[in-house]
């Protein structure tokens, strides 16, 4: 499990499942408002597709590379969550009170759905890092080279 | 009649898995019927209505915390070292049963789903049902719930899932790497 997988079918089908996994997290992100879904179950959407790359290719290759780099997000959503919270507070009305996000152009429906669209985007950031956080952490946490990428 | 077939076959089917989680003793075999019963169990949320559990229950249990368990097994053993387990006690053979016949007496006076005039019901549901529209701008009446009026619950669950991933960060990691 922990050195790349030498299969061409499970190479192949990772090839493919992936990035319909990852557009599938997008939709589900960003129909949140209209349809189930939101934030959370996005971000663990997210988290698997990047689980199974990682799994399959190894960290050494591009989708490998792009897992390390999201583990420099730690904390990224929390303050995307925090920041919109603070943009309310700014445009004169209650924390997290969107119809107070003071954009320019923008009518009331807008205002709230662009401050919904950040939160929930704060929060798939936000789980999506920890998730693959834990995962990182239990499966390389005995071998030293791994982690020289 | 065709709902009756319907939660029998569902509820049949998370009890299997239940038992044979139970029952197996590789534990390889163990987490993938775990895997397998909480897609049953989104099957069952998806029936009663509740799609955004049901997502959950599907992503959650069924992707993530069977990779978790995974990786956890290739680290410790993969067999479950205690095949010869003691005889369950007189008292748990005895008493169990009887507490699943009062538990069940006592689901007789919950209140029948979708009862209108249940508690849940008729406290502040319709509260949100009538006004969230009006109120936050947004079709869904579970976003407008989770995001707006309760973004404060929300943001705070956020903060538990970083301070999580934190934590197993500073336990599980090797200083220096």
């Amino acid at each position: 499990m922990k050195q790349i997988h030498d299969s061409i079918i499970v190479q192949t089908m990772s090839r493919l499942l992936i990035p319909l996994a990852q557009l599938f997290a997008l939709y589900v992100l960003f129909f949140g408002q209209y349809g189930p879904g939101g934030g959370f179950v996005a971000g663990v959407i997210w988290t698997t597709s990047m689980i199974l790359a990682f799994l399959v290719f190894g960290l050494k290759s591009p989708q490998g590379r792009l897992v390390e780099k999201v583990l420099h997000g730690d904390g990224i959503g929390l303050i995307i969550f925090v920041g919109v919270g603070g943009l309310c507070l700014i445009g004169g009305g209650e924390f997290l009170n969107y119809a107070n996000l003071e954009i320019p152009g923008l009518d009331a429906p807008a205002r709230r759905y662009t401050g919904i669209l950040l939160a929930q985007i704060g929060v798939a950031v936000d789980v999506a890092v920890t998730g693959i956080s834990i995962v990182l952490s239990l499966a390389y946490h005995d071998t030293e080279q791994e982690y020289d990428v | 009649m065709m709902y009756s077939v319907n939660i029998a076959l569902l509820l049949l089917l998370v009890l299997t898995a239940a038992s044979a989680t139970f029952l197996v003793k590789e534990l390889m075999s163990s987490v993938f019927i775990l895997g397998s019963y909480s897609f049953f169990l989104s099957l069952v949320w998806a029936w009663l209505g509740a799609v955004d559990v049901a997502f959950v229950e599907a992503v959650i249990g069924a992707g993530l915390a069977t990779v978790l368990f995974l990786i956890t097994l290739f680290d410790t053993a993969p067999k479950d070292s205690r095949l010869r387990r003691p005889p369950p006690p007189l008292a748990g053979v005895l008493g169990l049963p009887l507490l699943g016949i009062l538990l069940l007496l006592a689901a007789n006076d919950l209140p029948q789903f979708g009862d209108p005039t249940s508690p849940p019901n008729v406290h502040i549901s319709p509260l949100y049902l009538q006004n969230s529209f009006a109120d936050t701008l947004t079709p869904n009446v579970v976003t407008s719930v989770l995001m707006d009026y309760r973004a404060f619950d929300t943001l705070i669950e956020t903060v538990v899932i970083f301070t999580a991933g934190i934590a197993c960060a500073l336990l599980l990691r090797e200083p220096g790497s």
